[in-house]
């Protein structure tokens, strides 16, 4: 396969996502302008303009219309997606490190990181029901919406504190029901949505020894694989929290995704990015590696990047993926035939 | 593509008359945008003209090939998302930002072993030396020619070679399938001397192995211990490996110590290497001389 190459960051991608469809990429980075793509041929749409530091994580909405960044201004935007006008803004009193969308699209986490003296913490916000709504308060007479909207739709509905250091993650369970949060401390906690509470937490023997950086469900939502890096990457139960599988590779994680349509999980990672230069490329395994979900073996790697992989997305299809790396390229792949018939 | 605009265009519009700041006025100087395909190749020529910073004319052709990547089918939504407009950076960009561009390089999905592969991986697992050449292979690089993974700089076929190499060539692969074939011939050979033996047994072996110490003279200056390991490796087990560096400059001082763990291996390597050309210099191969002590 021939990839396409998407430089539109000036700095290292943090964050892809593909909407519904799977004909949208949004790709976050460190320079300040969430960016999206046609999925298909890599041709750039729009950037959304307005954040004033890192974009850290996005979500976007079931119906394509509306995208959720965080950034570490200390604030999570919600934009229009076709026009990239800012909606709302979020303002919290430390760096926001992840958002993501409740089933409906009508509930947001975002997770804070800690930050002079405050601990990080998982807020819950409500989005507002009708997005006619919103372009109507918003783009005729904002002067109302500062007024009216902001109480109503800035309050966190719950915000969650316990952990220590960094949360990397926080997604919704099954009905959003329950909150699942992982970060630096190598714990994965199950929160219940409703009251806050610790339902389930993750063993300290089977569990990452070092900070997860990243997490991701399954398309049906039944079970969630998370990268870490202790150099393994761990499929989990999203009800039991149960450790289904195990994938031992020789790199720190960044990065995971699972394929919808095959049995394939996608690690992506590299040596620290302060120590590239020190050695030789070779040595820095910057690639993805495929594993067979099942049998946690090998299948193979992508080369291309010349910096650790960050940012992993599958396309809803499961025919092409996008990776995001340190050097600040989003590499396109579209399988070859060949992909597909893999056998192991 | 610069073509003097002065020259063309001079007779309807002075340059000296215009100001310098209304650049973007002039456009209607420039004649219209072309668009050229896409043929039955999916080939797609866009002409386009415009000033450059200097004044001058600049005449652009991009030529694209639009090729179909997937077979996808796309959502009524997904259509219709397809035709809106761009926003944000992305409004300005022309033809010519070279954001999107698809690889030279074809770039294959690397499959960790080549399948069916697996017995045979399984089989040398215990047999550290072997791994050791196996692993080695990976790394095949010849460094006279360059080529990857086809065979090793010793026996690199485009070599001219100082001495002919007929008996050489060929020997290698010979030692490296005798090497563990010791037990097929029937002799016995002590656990701390078989081709699977430990490390640290080795060391142990040192003071020991001094007499299978082969000294090796005339190397080039880039020549560092793993290429000296990769040279006499296929003669058999080697203890150890040193090559002299200059403590002040950190260079190599052209000589260097191989220690054998069997002797006859060691005599083999000094009469196929002595006078051997490697990196454009004439190897000197000799017993180490004993140390004086």
């Amino acid at each position: 396969m021939r990839p396409i190459l998407m430089k539109g960051h000036e700095r290292p991608l943090t964050f892809l996502k593909y909407n519904r469809d799977g004909d949208l990429l949004f790709s976050c980075a460190k320079d300040h302008t969430p960016t999206v793509w046609f999925a298909d041929n890599g041709e750039r749409l729009g950037t959304y303009r307005g954040h004033n530091g890192a974009v850290w994580c996005c979500d976007v909405s079931r119906d394509s219309s509306r995208l959720i960044t965080g950034s570490a201004d200390q604030t999570a935007m919600l934009w229009d997606v076709q026009t990239g006008t800012q909606l709302h803004t979020f303002t919290f009193d430390s760096p926001a490190r992840s958002v993501d969308f409740s089933v409906g699209d009508k509930l947001a986490v975002i997770t804070t990181d800690p930050f002079m003296g405050l601990t990080s913490a998982i807020h819950v916000k409500r989005i507002s029901k009708d997005p006619s709504e919103h372009v109507c308060l918003f783009c005729l007479c904002a002067d109302i919406l500062v007024v009216e909207i902001v109480p109503e739709i800035s309050e966190s509905v719950l915000v969650l504190k316990g952990p220590q250091g960094r949360i990397n993650r926080a997604v919704w369970g099954p009905l959003n029901k329950t909150i699942i949060s992982a970060g630096e401390d190598a714990v994965i906690r199950i929160w219940d949505a409703e009251t806050g509470k610790i339902l389930k937490e993750s063993d300290k023997e089977i569990g990452h020894k070092k900070g997860i950086t990243s997490l991701q469900k399954s398309v049906d939502g039944s079970h969630f694989i998370t990268g870490s890096l202790d150099k393994s990457a761990k499929l989990w139960d999203i009800r039991t929290l149960t450790l289904i599988k195990n994938y031992t590779t020789e790199r720190p994680v960044n990065a995971v995704t699972m394929s919808p349509l095959l049995n394939h999980v996608v690690l992506g990672g590299g040596q620290d990015a302060s120590a590239v230069t020190t050695t030789d490329h070779r040595a820095g395994k910057f690639e993805a590696k495929f594993y067979d979900k099942i049998l946690t073996e090998e299948i193979g790697g992508v080369k291309g990047h010349f910096g650790p992989i960050n940012a992993l997305a599958f396309n809803p299809d499961g025919k092409s993926f996008a990776s995001g790396g340190e050097d600040g390229y989003v590499r396109l792949h579209h399988f070859d035939q060949d992909y597909f018939n893999i056998k192991i | 593509m610069v073509s003097n605009g002065g020259g063309n265009s001079g007779s309807k519009i002075r340059w000296g008359e215009l100001e310098e700041d209304d650049a973007e006025d002039l456009d209607f100087l420039l004649p219209p945008k072309q668009i050229i395909g896409p043929d039955e190749h999916g080939i797609k020529k866009i002409i386009e003209y415009k000033f450059n910073d200097d004044g001058n004319k600049v005449k652009i052709t991009t030529t694209t090939r639009v090729r179909k990547l997937a077979n996808t089918r796309l959502s009524k939504r997904a259509i219709e998302r397809r035709t809106w407009p761009k926003f944000g950076d992305a409004v300005h960009e022309d033809v010519g930002s070279r954001l999107t561009m698809v690889s030279t390089e074809e770039i294959l999905l690397e499959r960790p072993r080549a399948p069916g592969s697996k017995a045979e991986d399984s089989k040398a697992v215990g047999d550290s030396m072997a791994q050791l050449v196996k692993g080695g292979a990976v790394l095949m690089v010849c460094r006279t020619c360059g080529k990857k993974g086809d065979h090793w700089t010793s026996k690199c076929p485009f070599k001219d070679l100082a001495q002919p190499a007929e008996g050489f060539v060929d020997k290698p692969p010979v030692a490296e399938a005798n090497m563990p074939g010791g037990a097929v011939k029937g002799a016995y050979v002590p656990p701390s001397l078989r081709a699977g033996a430990e490390r640290p047994a080795g060391t142990e072996m040192r003071r020991r192995n001094e007499e299978n110490s082969v000294r090796v003279t005339n190397l080039s200056e880039d020549t560092r211990e793993p290429d000296l390991l990769e040279l006499f490796r296929p003669f058999g087990p080697v203890s150890r490996v040193y090559v002299a560096i200059d403590q002040k400059t950190g260079d190599s001082r052209g000589f260097g110590f191989i220690n054998f763990v069997n002797k006859e291996d060691a005599q083999r390597a000094i009469d196929k290497l002595n006078g051997y050309g490697y990196d454009n210099l004439i190897l000197r191969v000799e017993w180490a001389a004993p140390r004086t002590n």
